[in-house]
């Protein structure tokens, strides 16, 4: 109706105009709440803030079984959730002071730039775009992942290079979706993309038969097949078409915030390397290893001091959490379910590439 | 004789306010004043903190590789196409739906709009329900369903497979609905088509010019010729005739299953099927109510000062109540066609890939430029409702009572 009362004379648009603006003082003052949330993206440090705040803003995938989700008492749970946890810890001893807010593939890194969250682990890849381009800081690698396809094992297709001229539902603004473009040109295969928003909308999708087959990572496959009601009816095919190197991220400009990060996970590795559980972290108070006392804050060196943050951060964080190996096993390994092999994603003593730098 | 000498009085400030000649200016003044200081502020505030972000505002990203497929298209495209021209095939896409929507919206709405002033009740009160069902149930929700129910209740395109289907083509064999969509025969345009198009548009403009000779006829010796059915004949027989004079030019070519998919035929989407279906339905409602107040506008002395003459009811509601009506009705009808063509950003529901779609949310999403894209957007959408209003205001003064 306004633009009905616009498009007429002049005249009665100025009078309008009054009328909306000039009397309604509420207008006013709801622009310049906007006008205040837009000035509220500041770049003080994030550490900071949330110091101050009481607790992580974490932004976290709608729902990927494994990696995040709700369990029956309507906690979050998931591997992407547990880093946030010992994130948590490490900076306020309380695994509990995260805010999570579930975010789908296309809005998470509008929401980490706004500033709505501080740390993304929302099984996103490393890529070169996204760390130059879109300006954001990748703390590491928490999960070596690659592409690939889930079909009905009655569709008959036991490679993905049979998939030509399938439909195939993806989600949009991933990188599988390149992938997804690139490989079937590469093959000179032919397919019709059927976009979806997350992976609740896909596995619909592909449960009513709307596309023939499902593509993502393959752990977030893995995941989603085994809680179908038939998990035997579904296979995931075996061709791995990509590196997805998932990993928690920030924005650019705040190298601190970046440094707890990355330190966090990097503890959690070197955990694991050291045998230092949640359940056996209290025996290495005297130990030999130095390594371990500064780690653990055990030692007479305060070295989580260089972060500005409590000298045993990383004690709560593994203490509270535990280490890399624990929460694979917790929300990836045989006790979830998902029973995802460790393969490359197991500390390089044990034959993977999981390999932190040191703690010194 | 004394002229009355009027007080020549000096321009204080205080009257900017005080007097009523120039506060309405200054006042308009403020107003401007204010506005411009706010719209700057935000600027600058923008701008700013996308520097802090480490971030500049560039559009050149619109020339890049955009490197995704998209599923309908309505031009060519392919994933080594640019960002801008995935940004086209979705502004095609999005026009394409409000079109074919508001036509459909348009013609549901009057047909509901009158019936629901019927004398029969119970088509008056299946049309109340309509319109109060589809008025009264946002938008995103009819788009989920319809598409839900079309997804759900269809088969596969596996299920025509074999010697012994589960499903089976409708139509002579040559339409499959399936859960992706539906694939319709396709024309084939052979040898000497282009004399069939020429005669057919040749039939239209004879229909145009058989109405206004019919039209003359009429007001010059009150004689009433059958328009309808003569219109009719004039557009099928020689279309008709000259399909089977040139040995049928224009043949049509089946959808088959192969693989996984049909070929060939023209497949029309669920995802588009969908937002079309929901959108013009729901639109409808609201057009519906605007027709009958458009008629309930008309008094009542017109309907029957019609009747004294002898007209049938039919004749009352397209020769006397409808022309009036349309002056009531046609202004209101531009914001619903807006509102169609602004609903349709909820393509993203379904995954149909309009503008919003491409260039709002893949593009935005693996390019990053969230203001340079929704920029663009919101700059697409302005148009296009502008030019949509301009048009119908145009038809609007050509309905309304001259010299007023």
């Amino acid at each position: 109706m306004i633009l009905t009362i616009m498009v007429g004379t002049p005249a009665r648009c100025w009078e309008g105009f009054y009328k909306e603006v000039i009397m309604k003082k509420s207008l006013f003052l709801s622009v310049a709440a906007i006008v205040g949330l837009t000035a509220g993206v500041a770049a003080a440090g994030t550490l900071d803030d949330t110091i101050a705040r009481g607790h992580v803003k974490c932004g976290v995938s709608t729902g990927s079984p494994g990696f995040s989700g709700v369990d029956d008492s309507g906690k979050n749970v998931g591997f992407d959730v547990d880093y946030c946890r010992a994130l948590a810890a490490a900076i306020f001893n309380d695994p509990m002071a995260v805010k999570f807010t579930p975010l789908s593939s296309s809005v998470r890194f509008t929401a980490l730039a706004s500033g709505e969250v501080d740390i993304l682990a929302r099984n996103t890849t490393w890529t070169y775009s996204r760390d130059t381009d879109l300006k954001q800081t990748f703390l590491g690698v928490t999960y070596y992942d690659g592409q690939g396809f889930m079909a009905k094992t009655s569709l008959g297709v036991s490679s993905t290079l049979e998939l030509d001229g399938a439909t195939i539902c993806i989600q949009v603004g991933t990188t599988t979706e390149l992938n997804l473009a690139d490989y079937f040109k590469a093959n000179g295969m032919s397919y019709e993309p059927l976009p979806t928003s997350d992976n609740a909308e896909s596995k619909q999708q592909y449960l009513a038969g709307a596309c023939d087959a499902y593509t993502t990572d393959a752990s977030a496959l893995h995941g989603t097949r085994i809680n179908m009601e038939n998990p035997s009816d579904h296979i995931v095919l075996p061709e791995i078409v990509s590196k997805e190197p998932l990993g928690p991220l920030v924005r650019h400009g705040d190298d601190e915030w970046a440094d707890v990060g990355r330190w966090v996970l990097n503890a959690l590795v070197i955990a694991e390397e050291k045998g230092i559980t949640s359940a056996n972290i209290d025996s290495f108070s005297d130990t030999k290893d130095a390594e371990i006392h500064r780690l653990l804050g055990t030692g007479d060196d305060d070295m989580m001091a260089m972060m500005g943050m409590p000298k045993d951060g990383m004690y709560n964080a593994i203490k509270h959490v535990g280490n890399y190996g624990e929460i694979f096993e917790r929300n990836l390994g045989a006790s979830s379910g998902i029973n995802i092999e460790r393969g490359v994603n197991n500390s390089w003593t044990n034959g993977g590439i999981l390999y932190s730098p040191p703690f010194r | 004789m004394s002229s009355v000498k009027l007080p020549v009085e000096k321009f204080r400030l205080g009257m900017l306010l005080g007097d009523t000649r120039y506060r309405s200016t200054t006042v308009q003044v403020i107003a401007f004043i204010i506005f411009v200081s706010v719209v700057f502020w935000l600027v600058d505030n923008t701008v700013k903190n996308l520097a802090l972000l480490g971030k500049d505002v560039d559009f050149s990203y619109l020339w890049m590789r955009a490197g995704y497929d998209i599923n309908q298209r309505l031009i060519p495209y392919t994933n080594d196409s640019t960002h801008g021209r995935a940004a086209l095939v979705g502004i095609l896409n999005t026009l394409l739906v409000a079109f074919i929507g508001c036509i459909i919206a348009t013609i549901i709405g009057v047909f509901v709009g009158i019936l629901r002033l019927s004398k029969n009740w119970i088509v008056a009160k299946l049309m109340s329900v309509y319109i109060e069902g589809f008025r009264n149930i946002p938008i995103l929700l009819w788009i989920v369903m319809i598409f839900a129910l079309l997804t759900e209740f269809t088969p596969a395109p596996r299920a025509f497979k074999g010697a012994d289907p589960e499903a089976s083509m409708i139509f002579f064999q040559s339409t499959a609905v399936t859960n992706r969509g539906a694939y319709f025969p396709s024309p084939v345009w052979g040898d000497g088509s282009v004399y069939l198009i020429l005669i057919f548009i040749l039939s239209l403009a004879a229909i145009f010019l058989f109405r206004r000779y019919a039209k003359n006829l009429q007001e010059e010796t009150g004689k009433n010729l059958p328009k309808f059915w003569i219109s009719l004949a004039i557009f099928f027989i020689p279309s008709i005739l000259f399909y089977f004079i040139l040995g049928g030019p224009v043949s049509l070519e089946y959808p088959y299953l192969k693989g996984f998919n049909f070929k060939d035929g023209i497949y029309v989407r669920n995802s588009f099927i969908a937002l079309t279906l929901a959108l013009s339905l729901y639109t409808s409602a609201f057009i519906g109510e605007i027709v009958r107040s458009g008629i309930l506008a008309i008094s009542k002395g017109q309907t029957e000062a019609a009747s004294s003459l002898g007209l049938r009811p039919s004749r009352i509601m397209n020769l006397i109540i409808l022309p009036q009506a349309l002056r009531v009705i046609v202004p209101p009808m531009i914001s619903n066609y807006l509102n169609l063509t602004k609903n349709s950003s909820l393509a993203i529901a379904v995954g149909y890939m309009d503008v919003r779609g491409t260039l709002g949310g893949i593009t935005l999403n693996q390019t990053g430029r969230e203001l340079e894209s929704m920029l663009l957007l919101m700059g697409f959408y302005l148009c296009v409702s502008l030019c949509v209003s301009a048009i119908i205001n145009y038809f609007n003064r050509s309905f309304q009572i001259k010299g007023l």
